[in-house]
């Protein structure tokens, strides 16, 4: 249970000579879920998109040291292998406007050319929306547009997308800051659900969510690693003077 | 109090005579900008339509003397000459289009942007003699593809803006959304940003080819003109400018009438052009 799936070591990023994560080490164990903390520029997305390797898609962006995904270096793999492994949702939902919400669920599969048979795509497609909760609300209509759906549910179809390829590890950057509260206690409940497949990695602006959700809580300051540890101590016992100040609100 | 409110009121009623007299200074104007549309419209089709009949589609033109003859030949060798210039410029512009949209901080890329916008600059004329030079001399003879090509490069700057600027819209998001479900560079390009511009590129398609129907310059001494039906396009072909170029200026009443049923014809294809990229950006157009 307690076996590590994501181990940084002395990982650093940078946008050209701007570094903005620093010398970043943790272990993240598997069917954990995490919550990325931190006042906006600490460098938390970085981190989270350097996981998965989406970090180096911006122009002059480049990164250093090891993140080891069971026993592989991420750095060295394949970006693409690498994304197959570890799926990612975005801040706003993000479907495809030109997919059917059917469509949509098998991007991963039909947009990268991998054939399914008619019962592989219809199980895909079942079980990943019902894994999101989402099966009972759209099963009538899954030959409409993925963007005929409301904000939540576009979140929840985008969570589908990622887990339909059975992938390893899930990033979150700020999953439901674009949507209202009922939605956000929607995706905050499937946290639950999801963790006893996967390992969820969540970056998060709100606190009472990382309390909420998360086993253990990093936080984040000027691109360092200021304390990582389990999120029910962290938030009651902190033990470095900059944790303190953020969760007592003296500065966000 | 009383004071304040009589001028506030004489003040209001000056705003409001302002407004409408304004509103009509710019409904005036559109007319005028409108007008000569419509001058052009009603008088064209005042001429033309005597000229059409089954006749005029179906026959090529008779020997001065003889009554009657159609356009037989010029119609077919425009539908001709402006499919290939379409086979021709459609796949690299779209594909320069890509590039310039993928790549905006490249120096090679701003580059390539700026000489498209020269090339939309330059003279239809300039472009035939280009094509003059570079592709009759050589060949040896007048063809329909030189004219094909001399076209081809005058829809190059339309598709190429119109597809950088459609692909522009398409927000980073949903390219993010594609990268990380593991798809390489060229299928999110393939897959997801090109099927999301469609509609926006097919409709500088359409233009390209509207702006270009009724070009005779660059076909003046490429495709140069051929009074019998002509497939082959490795020699001269009629089309429609052209015949409507040595038809009017002639001082045969039948070769007018004919040249004026072509300018009705080629309106025509014009119109319908522009209207069916309004319909098909209107039922194609992805909801970002």
């Amino acid at each position: 249970m307690e076996s590590t799936i994501i181990k940084a070591v002395n990982y650093n990023a940078y946008f050209g000579d701007n570094q903005v994560v620093k010398n970043v080490s943790m272990d993240i164990a598997r069917n954990s879920v995490i919550a990325v903390m931190g006042p906006s520029g600490c460098g938390k997305t970085t981190f989270l998109r350097g996981i998965n390797r989406m970090h180096e898609l911006v122009p002059s962006a480049h990164a250093n040291g090891k993140i080891w995904l069971n026993d592989e270096d991420i750095l060295e793999m394949h970006p693409i292998v690498v994304r197959l492994k570890i799926g990612m949702v975005f801040q706003r939902p993000n479907p495809f406007p030109n997919l059917s919400i059917h469509d949509n669920v098998l991007a991963g599969y039909k947009l990268n050319g991998i054939k399914l048979s008619k019962s592989e795509r219809e199980r895909i497609v079942e079980e990943s929306l019902t894994k999101v909760a989402l099966w009972k609300e759209v099963k009538d209509s899954l030959m409409k547009k993925g963007t005929f759906l409301s904000g939540g549910q576009q979140q929840r179809l985008c969570i589908a997308r990622a887990v339909a390829m059975q992938p390893e590890v899930l990033l979150f950057d700020e999953p439901t800051s674009a949507l209202d509260p009922i939605s956000t206690a929607m995706v905050e409940e499937l946290f639950k659900e999801l963790k006893k497949n996967y390992t969820l990695i969540i970056v998060t602006h709100n606190m009472q969510q990382a309390a909420r959700v998360s086993d253990k809580t990093a936080f984040f300051y000027m691109g360092e690693l200021v304390e990582y540890d389990e999120t029910k101590l962290m938030f009651t016992n902190p033990t470095d003077q900059r944790t303190q100040n953020y969760i007592t609100g003296r500065f966000s | 109090m009383d004071n304040l409110s009589y001028t506030m009121n004489d003040r209001l009623k000056f705003r409001i005579i302002k407004n409408k007299a304004m509103k009509w200074a710019v409904i005036l104007l559109t007319f005028l900008c409108a007008l000569p549309l419509a001058f052009i419209l009603v008088y064209i089709i005042k001429e033309g339509i005597a000229a059409i009949n089954w006749d005029f589609i179906i026959h090529i033109p008779k020997p001065v003397g003889e009554s009657g003859g159609g356009v037989a030949n010029a119609l077919l060798g425009t539908v001709i000459i402006i499919v290939v210039a379409t086979i021709i410029a459609v796949p690299i512009g779209i594909l320069c289009g890509v590039y310039l949209s993928e790549n905006k901080s490249n120096k090679f890329a701003s580059w390539v942007g700026v000489s498209v916008d020269i090339l939309q600059g330059v003279p239809s004329i300039v472009i035939g003699i280009v094509a003059y030079f570079w592709i009759v001399r050589p060949m040896g003879g007048f063809s329909a593809l030189s004219g094909s090509i001399a076209l081809a490069i005058m829809m190059f700057p339309i598709i190429i803006r119109s597809t950088e600027e459609t692909l522009k819209l398409i927000p980073d998001s949903l390219k993010e959304a594609a990268f990380a479900l593991g798809m390489p560079r060229h299928k999110v390009i393939t897959k997801v940003v090109i099927p999301c511009g469609f509609s926006g590129i097919i409709s500088g398609v359409m233009l390209s080819v509207a702006r270009i129907a009724g070009e005779t310059a660059p076909l003046l001494f490429t495709a140069f003109g051929n009074p019998f039906v002509e497939t082959n396009l490795l020699k001269p072909m009629q089309s429609l400018p052209l015949l409507i170029f040595n038809y009017a200026t002639s001082s045969y009443k039948d070769w007018q009438s004919l040249a004026w049923g072509a300018s009705l014809v080629l309106l025509v294809f014009v119109l319908a052009l522009n209207l069916i990229t309004k319909l098909i950006t209107r039922k194609w157009k992805v909801q970002l």
